[in-house]
């Protein structure tokens, strides 16, 4: 029987008169990659702040590593990380000292093997006595990846990995991811724009629009199922079925 | 999981808290020296005062290191402050707050560290201005004995105190609120009799100079500087205000921190 990682329940979010998040519910197997989809504002960062334990729900349930994380984050933060790049690192801080930092957070034994492994695995071993401010945009990520990876998570969150980074660097980046992924079983979620990205490396797909999942499914099936050629299509028909904004439309039926 | 094997985690994240603000003082030379500049300067300037009033003032005569005393005990109470919303700021400017309160980082613990590097900032501070008093005016602070101990103590848990209650407004209301961190200790300093006792006030001030641990503090030092006596009920009204103090402080910092995760700050507080 596969293992459930993360199972969400009627969740939302209201802030005053807005409703960021409006009664979602899903689920991720053990070893998905799954990408949450929309556009600005649809909920993403709110839904994965609300899994981090940042954000306390206004109603719903969610359950990580079998554990509710309303009541027992503690028990599993530990065993998930993330990673954003809306929030930083310390930006006077080297990036050795950054890594130990968190890995001391986390109860990582033996950090300093662990910052070896991951300075080889994402090439930061050449930076780590520089201050985290001095750092391209690609170095930063991958700095910010080290730091997500750091406790060898079983659970790794990231919102829009590959923000802000040029081809070559976001290419680099979703190489090691697939390829980490593929080696250690760890299950992701992630928030992404990027269509191109979500179908190189995601095993499931869900759409939010207006804090609702309105579509879900492998991005090959949903690429089919509305005979579009890419899931930037499929993207844009369920952004532009009813107008942005309309938080009362009808949902579409999920599958 | 134990409750050994717990305490021994939450302390490890404390000192990887602490070791965070220790790498970042120890990165920059101007932050080392900041912590001893003010302090000296202040003493230096006291000290010259003092001088001019030994031989001005019979009320100062009679008590040598009376104002060199006030001014650094002043200090602590300052740095102590300081020394919490700081470390605090720090994280606000850094952006950092998602990433420590995504891991398994408890707020208990955060307020810990900032504790205890407060308490290096303050004796860092302090005691490089206390040590310099020394071969400038030929006055130890250090002569005061145990009573010393009292003081710094009770200042110390004041400054925590007071520097909780403005992280905690730091995190409600963001950086916009900044100006409190550094402003907010002066209002404290006319009512906490430093330099002067508090029978020196108006009468309808003077309970509220009492209701603040720090009054008590200086009219104790006082005590013992004219008068060669611990005030033990000075002391001990002290502690009890102290405790209230910082008990108000941890609940009104653990409040907000629920505020702000109900209300999403913790993602975007920032420059």
């Amino acid at each position: 029987m596969t293992e459930i990682v993360i199972d969400v329940e009627c969740l939302s979010k209201r802030y005053g008169s807005v409703l960021a998040v409006d009664e979602v519910s899903f689920n991720v197997q053990r070893g998905a990659v799954c990408a949450l989809l929309g556009a600005n504002g649809a909920g993403k960062t709110t839904t994965i702040a609300m899994l981090l334990g940042l954000l306390i729900p206004t109603s719903g349930r969610i359950t990580i590593l079998g554990e509710d994380m309303l009541i027992n984050r503690y028990r599993v933060l530990g065993r998930m990380n993330f990673s954003s790049p809306y929030v930083d690192l310390p930006q006077r801080l080297t990036v050795e000292e950054n890594l130990t930092v968190y890995g001391r957070l986390y109860g990582v034994r033996n950090i300093g093997e662990r910052l070896r492994q991951l300075g080889s695995d994402l090439d930061i071993a050449s930076f780590v006595k520089r201050p985290f401010r001095i750092l391209s945009a690609g170095q930063k990520t991958r700095v910010s990846l080290a730091k997500a990876l750091i406790n060898e998570p079983e659970l790794l969150l990231l919102d829009e990995p590959t923000a802000s980074l040029d081809p070559d660097s976001a290419d680099r980046v979703r190489s090691f991811l697939s390829s980490y992924q593929a080696s250690s079983g760890m299950t992701i979620l992630l928030a992404s724009h990027n269509m191109m990205e979500v179908e190189r490396i995601c095993t499931d797909v869900m759409i939010m629009r207006a804090g609702k999942i309105v579509d879900q499914g492998t991005p090959q099936g949903l690429v089919a199922r509305y005979r579009r050629s890419t899931l930037e299509e499929v993207f844009l028909d369920v952004m532009r079925e009813t107008g942005e904004g309309d938080r009362n439309r009808k949902a579409v039926a999920l599958p | 999981m134990s409750l050994q094997a717990s305490i021994t985690l939450s302390v490890g994240r404390i000192g990887a808290m602490a070791l965070r603000y220790l790498y970042l003082l120890r990165g920059s030379w101007p932050r080392i020296l900041e912590q001893a500049y003010w302090p000296t300067v202040q003493m230096i300037m006291w000290g010259f005062i003092t001088q001019f009033f030994i031989t001005n003032s019979s009320w100062v005569a009679h008590a040598t290191g009376v104002l060199l005393s006030a001014v650094l005990l002043w200090d602590v109470l300052f740095r102590a402050q300081l020394g919490v919303s700081v470390v605090f700021m720090e994280e606000m400017f850094a952006r950092n707050l998602g990433h420590l309160f995504a891991s398994p980082l408890r707020p208990y613990e955060l307020v810990f560290s900032m504790l205890l590097i407060s308490l290096f900032r303050t004796l860092l501070g302090v005691g490089t201005a206390a040590l310099l008093a020394i071969p400038l005016y030929h006055y130890s602070i250090f002569d005061l004995g145990l009573p010393l101990l009292a003081f710094f103590a009770n200042l110390l848990v004041f400054g925590w105190a007071i520097g909780l209650l403005i992280c905690g407004l730091l995190l409600r209301y963001g950086l916009g609120a900044e100006s409190l961190a550094w402003a907010s200790i002066f209002a404290l300093g006319p009512i906490s009799g430093i330099y002067y006792p508090i029978s020196t006030l108006p009468g309808w001030l003077q309970p509220v100079a009492w209701a603040i641990p720090s009054s008590h503090v200086f009219e104790g030092m006082r005590a013992v500087l004219f008068d060669h006596r611990f005030d033990k009920e000075l002391f001990f009204d002290a502690v009890l205000l102290n405790g209230i103090y910082i008990v108000l402080g941890m609940i009104v910092f653990l409040w907000v921190f629920r505020i702000a995760r109900v209300r999403g700050l913790l993602l975007q507080v920032g420059e």
